[in-house]
């Protein structure tokens, strides 16, 4: 694609560019969820961080660059296409970091995001409950008053990099008589106070991408509340915002996995047309999203957008990477790159709010139509 | 790079939106089917005084040689309304090809015409347009190929799915340009058609989505309004992300139309991704309607049949997608 880059945007590109070449680990890191895969991982992060390269649009002082939306863009963009390794520190960095941005105080910026930054403290993110999935609303783990802060007690489930993390940030009731809405409250704990209790569960690829968090009176001082007590659902609404955009799912991804489709199916002997359709679809969504994204830089989307476009990449991901397998024909079986993409698109639909939810969001808040269910 | 209208395209795209909803297009489209063009020639007109005629034509000639990303606006806020008659032809393919021709005579001779909206252009271009469309309300008949643009003679007319279209086979007249030069100049033009069919296509889709809300938000079955069932609000969901991740690509293939060597295979990607929302606009406003979707009197149907020959035409799904896999692969 031919953008109108200025020369600070290609001397940026190029920088980053040259960068991620000199120093993108060859070959696949072990999987994050490994033991092995996490200290490698962190490493890498650190590479990032000593390079400025780690959060480039977040504000100099917390290790950023402060570059505009479109240079970010241009960074996801190369990032992916050097094939460097997925972010151990994503839930921080991407959904936990814009929610200290916003609702914050400046002494847990301070404190909270430097180690982010160099992955010497891994996030989790604590929302789900055995019943309280679709319906977060319905959580059930409190937070009980006490001196100088609060007693956590409950259990949380389906909390990604928890396996490995150091550190959660969650939704608690804090206030039972409150309606569902009200007297929740966000916050801060340790994986590995006292009273915590860690339960790692395999997921579809067989790795513990996952972990079940049981809470007994586990003590959080005042200082890691994000935001009002009772004022949780506010402040989770708003991380969720940053978990259903763009920020977690770059265009950059869907752009260097259907231009590796694209190269894929020139190197198959494979020539039917409906699977050439397919490649082309998914090459085009790909692309579609991009345009999307770059558009949203000139005129930035409706509050419920982001439903929308949650929708969008994550049955996207879901086709590209069934495309591929079907490309690939018996031989997928054994291609560990395409058959992981594959087992990780599945879980998009699902996570960050399910697609039917979504479409829910979609259908009364942005077209309008009569609600369905009280959210 | 711009991705999405400036407030002056917005603007522009409200006042011809005002234009349409003042000029009874349904009316008109009825008479364009009866064969009596001149309500549609008066809209056509009107339509060239607030600009729309002459966005591809050079001040020179009489037009605002606006560019392609103030066509796409226009030709989306036309389908939108479903107005009849060959539009992306007459607003787009043939003053392009004309201009593309590089031949003084032609353009003197039509260009100032179409820019003010006196002359309709039809266009045969096999194999996207076997046919020229409503080549009996036109006063200009091309026929474009490979080896050469000439006028065409029409013959036999057949009927069209789309009741407000007719469609006429065509033989070849006198040559207008031959060569490598015309073969080059009616690929550039075509381009330019395809994208304003493909923004023809999304302002359907969009005019098919926005019946189906407000139909979904009154009508009652089982004592609620059906938009407040699931199974209706998902269809009606998956058509809103469908055409609102067309549209970039749309004002995108209008960046990249006239120039840069990706532009087959951007304009090709828009008329596919604008197609298939708009016919999956369609499927389901049909079914949100029900019955009364189906009846004439309805006037659903205007955008359903438009819809469907507009994804057929000016090259189909498969032979677009051929084309950008061929591009991608080069
Ligand atoms: C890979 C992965 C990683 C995850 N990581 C995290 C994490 O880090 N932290 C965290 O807190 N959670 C995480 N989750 C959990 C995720 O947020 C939940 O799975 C999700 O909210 C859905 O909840 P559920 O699984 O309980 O399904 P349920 O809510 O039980 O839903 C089951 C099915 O019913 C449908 N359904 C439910 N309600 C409605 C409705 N109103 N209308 C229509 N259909 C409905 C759903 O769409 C779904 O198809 C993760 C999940 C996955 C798969």
């Amino acid at each position: 694609m031919n953008l109108d880059l200025d020369a600070a945007a290609c001397a940026f590109r190029d920088e980053v560019r040259d960068w991620l070449a000199a120093n993108v680990p060859a070959g696949r890191l072990p999987s994050v969820d490994t033991p092995q895969g996490d200290a490698a991982h962190r490493a890498w992060e650190r590479r990032l961080a000593d390079a400025g390269l780690a959060v480039v649009s977040w504000p100099l002082e917390y290790g950023g660059r402060a570059v505009p939306p479109l240079h970010a863009l241009l960074f996801e963009e190369e990032y992916h296409a050097a094939g460097a390794p997925a972010r151990i520190g994503q839930n921080g960095l991407f959904l936990l970091a814009p929610t200290l941005l916003r609702h914050g105080t400046p002494a847990q910026r301070d404190r909270i995001l430097p180690p982010m930054v160099r992955a010497d403290e891994v996030w989790a993110q604590a929302w789900s409950e055995p019943e309280a999935g679709s319906d977060l609303a319905a959580i059930r783990s409190r937070g009980r008053r006490t001196d100088g802060g609060w007693l956590l007690s409950g259990q949380k489930t389906w909390s990604s990099r928890a396996a490995v993390a150091d550190r959660a940030f969650g939704l608690f009731r804090t206030d039972p008589q409150a309606s569902r809405h009200r007297g929740l409250t966000c916050v801060m704990f340790d994986l590995r106070a006292p009273g915590v209790t860690v339960r790692p569960i395999r997921q579809l690829d067989g790795d513990p991408g996952f972990a079940e968090i049981f809470l007994d009176d586990v003590f959080v001082p005042d200082s890691d509340v994000i935001g009002e007590p009772g004022d949780g659902w506010r402040v989770a609404m708003s991380t969720a915002g940053h978990e259903r955009g763009q920020t977690l799912r770059s265009p950059g991804r869907f752009l260097a996995a259907a231009e590796r489709l694209v190269a894929l199916w020139r190197s198959g002997d494979g020539r039917d047309a409906a699977t050439r359709n397919r490649v082309v679809d998914a090459w085009i969504g790909a692309q579609a999203y991009r345009m999307h994204t770059f558009a949203a830089l000139d005129a930035p989307a409706g509050p419920f957008a982001a439903s929308a476009t949650k929708l969008f990449w994550s049955e996207l991901d879901v086709a590209l990477h069934e495309t591929a397998l079907d490309v690939l024909g018996a031989r997928a079986e054994t291609d560990a790159a395409w058959t992981d993409g594959y087992l990780f698109a599945l879980a998009g639909p699902i996570y960050a709010g399910t697609n039917e939810v979504h479409r829910g969001i979609v259908a009364e808040r942005m077209l309008g139509l009569p609600r369905e269910v009280a959210r | 790079m711009r991705l999405v209208p400036t407030a002056e395209q917005d603007r522009f795209a409200a006042v011809l939106h005002d234009l349409l909803s003042a000029a009874d297009v349904p009316a008109v489209a009825e008479r364009w089917a009866q064969g009596d063009a001149a309500p549609g020639r008066a809209v056509w007109s009107r339509l060239a005084d607030a600009g729309v005629a002459g966005l591809a034509v050079p001040e020179r000639w009489g037009g605002t040689d606006a560019g392609a990303a103030d066509l796409v606006i226009a030709a989306e806020e036309l389908g939108h309304h479903a107005v009849p008659g060959p539009v992306a032809e007459t607003l787009a393919a043939v003053p392009a090809l004309l201009l593309a021709l590089g031949d003084d005579r032609l353009c003197d001779k039509w260009l100032p015409e179409l820019a003010a909206g006196r002359v309709v252009a039809a266009l045969a271009a096999p194999p996207w347009l076997p046919y020229a469309t409503d080549a009996h309300a036109a006063d200009l008949v091309l026929l474009a190929g490979d080896d050469a643009v000439r006028l065409a003679r029409t013959g036999a007319a057949h009927a069209s799915m789309d009741y407000t279209r007719r469609l006429f086979e065509v033989s070849p007249g006198g040559v207008l340009a031959t060569g490598p030069d015309a073969a080059a100049a009616v690929a550039r033009a075509l381009d330019l058609g395809v994208l304003a069919a493909a923004a023809q296509l999304l302002g359907a889709g969009c005019a098919l989505l926005e019946a189906a809300v407000a139909h979904a938000r009154t009508r009652v079955q089982f004592g609620r309004p059906i938009g407040r069932f699931q199974a209706v609000q998902h269809k009606l969901a998956e058509v809103a992300v469908a055409l609102e991740f067309a549209r970039p690509l749309l004002h995108a293939a209008a960046v990249t139309v006239g120039s840069a060597d990706t532009a087959a295979r951007d304009v090709s990607a828009a008329k596919v991704a604008c197609g298939s929302a708009a016919h999956q606009a369609a499927r389901a406003a049909l079914q949100v309607h029900g019955a009364i979707g189906y009846t004439r009197e309805h006037g659903l149907g205007r955008w359903l049949t438009k819809v469907r020959v507009l994804t057929l035409t000016w090259g189909t799904a498969a032979q677009h997608r051929a084309r950008v896999m061929a591009e991608l692969t080069r």
